[in-house]
């Protein structure tokens, strides 16, 4: 039996009185595309962000490589190799591109950081001529760009996305979630990603799970749950 | 002739006043671009250093040792090291643990840790001035007519020290990991945790920083006025937060710029007025900033999120 790479476990989560996440389990394996597909308020931010500690879970286990990380600082549970492109983007809008990747790799050397800035910016060339910008003047495709590149400086073996296609045309979500492929094939990163848009995201995925009210309801192979009814009723539009 | 002069002459002593102003502003404006409170006890860091610097010039002096320069290098490192230790230690006990409750709490628990200060220099060093003797005397005089205009070496000194401050902490700021990091804290300090940065460490140094600041400002306006009591604190504070207010509270130039405004303000009103009136003038310009625009004059318009 292989272990999963992030396995969570009975994980629930509140705000204040209010439970937002409910008895969640679910498992990441080493090189795959997962992803979440649920409603508005249906808990996908919130479990994204439990699993990085901020907020923190009240009961449950998240377990990255087989340790136990729940409970750690977020500072800490983000060095220990995965990343996240948080909702609505939150780059360092008065900072420069460059300025916004090198907090990306903060921890690393600088010659890592290097490296990094030369990977990532071949994979966004548009965000080379936007090198010197500050990231507040530049357009919601490439703010997302930026976000991905910098989530990506810490090299990363787990991606945590939380729906980058919001918002965007439908250009630019096709060039993000061909990036997300890209970077399975070509880097091996394991992706988790959080998405409104089900079609695009169970299209792209290897497995995927359906969150409802805070529980996970159904999970299955992204092709699966592309042709399941229920699945199709809900979230695809009929 | 004598008027431009006599003018000439205020606006020098306001620049002088303000580039202090300036220094121990910037520690109130970095600490509130980052974690959103008003620090009220660096008024007593900037007391703490001058003390400090006072004690090592005089014990120093006792020595036989009588280089100004070396006297000053010696205060200004020392009093940077126990200031910056002050200031770590007060953000550690009484700033961290109510951080992420109530904005008053924070606030009251800022006021306690002033006055504690405040009584803690009072028991250590007696209510009485403290005085040292001026070990930079002189100055240029330029004069036209029946005014002397007066530019003292230690102005220039603190012209030059100040400026020398500025341009550490602006290459700081900008191209360090560390002061970038202050920078990306200060824009959403969740993000920076989730980058993996120890926000906590970051803090930390931001009072550091601010209160090494404040030390330099407490050597030079130490110097120039020869005195300390435990009490300069609270009114160098409240200048320095008026400083802040009005350039625009988390922004460092608008410190920077906010102090220089209030110094010449208070040297124009005392050359021309009395200076009696410089409170009243620089907490005016308090009031009326807070009524008409309370971003202050480099800062931008706050969104209340709801």
């Amino acid at each position: 039996m292989t272990t999963a790479m992030l396995k969570v476990d009975n994980l629930v989560t509140h705000y204040g009185a209010i439970q937002a996440l409910n008895d969640v389990s679910l498992e990441v394996s080493q090189g795959e595309i997962v992803t979440l597909v649920g409603s508005n308020g249906a808990g996908k931010t919130t479990l994204l962000m439990s699993i990085c500690g901020d907020p923190l879970p009240t009961s449950g286990t998240v377990r990255f490589d087989g340790k136990e990380v729940q409970g750690l600082p977020t500072s800490q549970i983000m060095r220990s190799g995965l990343s996240v492109v948080p909702e609505g983007r939150r780059i360092f809008t008065g900072m420069t591109v460059e300025e916004n990747l090198s907090m990306g790799g903060y921890y690393r050397s600088k010659v890592e950081i290097a490296e990094s800035t030369e990977h990532v910016l071949t994979l966004f060339p548009r965000l080379k001529e936007r090198f010197n910008q500050r990231g507040g003047t530049m357009s919601g495709g490439e703010q997302q760009m930026l976000a991905i590149a910098r989530a990506l400086m810490s090299r990363p073996r787990l991606l945590l996305l939380d729906e980058p296609s919001l918002g965007l045309a439908p250009i630019i979500i096709a060039q993000i979630f061909e990036i997300i492929q890209k970077l399975r094939e070509e880097q091996g990163t394991t992706i988790f990603l959080v998405e409104q848009n089900a079609h695009k995201a169970l299209s792209i995925a290897d497995r995927g799970y359906v969150l409802e009210h805070g529980r996970v309801v159904l999970s299955d192979t992204g092709q699966a749950l592309l042709a399941n009814d229920e699945v199709r009723r809900a979230y695809l539009g009929g | 002739m004598e008027a431009p002069l006599y003018f000439l002459q205020q606006v020098i002593n306001g620049l002088t006043i303000g580039s202090t102003y300036a220094l121990i502003a910037i520690g109130y404006t970095m600490v509130y671009g980052i974690i959103g409170m008003i620090n009220f006890a660096h008024g007593e860091i900037y007391m703490i250093a001058t003390y400090v610097a006072f004690i090592v010039i005089a014990g120093l002096s006792m020595m036989g040792i009588d280089s100004t320069i070396f006297l000053m290098v010696a205060a200004l490192i020392v009093a940077i090291i126990v200031a910056s230790a002050h200031a770590f230690a007060v953000e550690r006990v009484a700033y961290r643990p109510v951080r992420g409750s109530k904005r008053l709490i924070a606030l009251i628990s800022a006021i306690g840790m002033s006055i504690f200060l405040q009584n803690y220099m009072l028991l250590a060093q007696g209510s009485r001035d403290k005085a040292i003797g001026n070990i930079l005397p002189g100055g240029w005089h330029f004069s036209g007519g029946d005014f002397t205009v007066v530019l003292s070496y230690m102005q220039v000194i603190i012209f030059a020290v100040t400026l020398i401050s500025m341009l550490l902490l602006a290459a700081f700021i900008s191209r360090s990991k560390l002061g970038r990091a202050c920078r990306a804290c200060s824009q959403d300090r969740g993000m920076a945790n989730l980058l993996g940065i120890n926000t906590d460490l970051v803090i930390s140094m931001t009072f550091v920083i601010g209160a090494a600041l404040a030390a330099v400002a407490g050597l030079l306006l130490g110097m120039y006025y020869g005195v300390v009591n435990p009490y300069i604190g609270f009114l160098a504070g409240l200048k320095a937060f008026t400083a802040a207010v009005l350039g625009g509270i988390g922004s460092i130039p608008g410190a920077v710029l906010g102090g220089l405004l209030l110094g010449v303000a208070e040297a124009l009103t005392g050359g021309y007025l009395s200076t009696e009136y410089n409170d009243v003038v620089s907490f005016g310009l308090l009031i009326l900033i807070l009524l008409f625009r309370p971003w202050g004059i480099l800062g931008k318009p706050e969104v209340e999120k709801i």
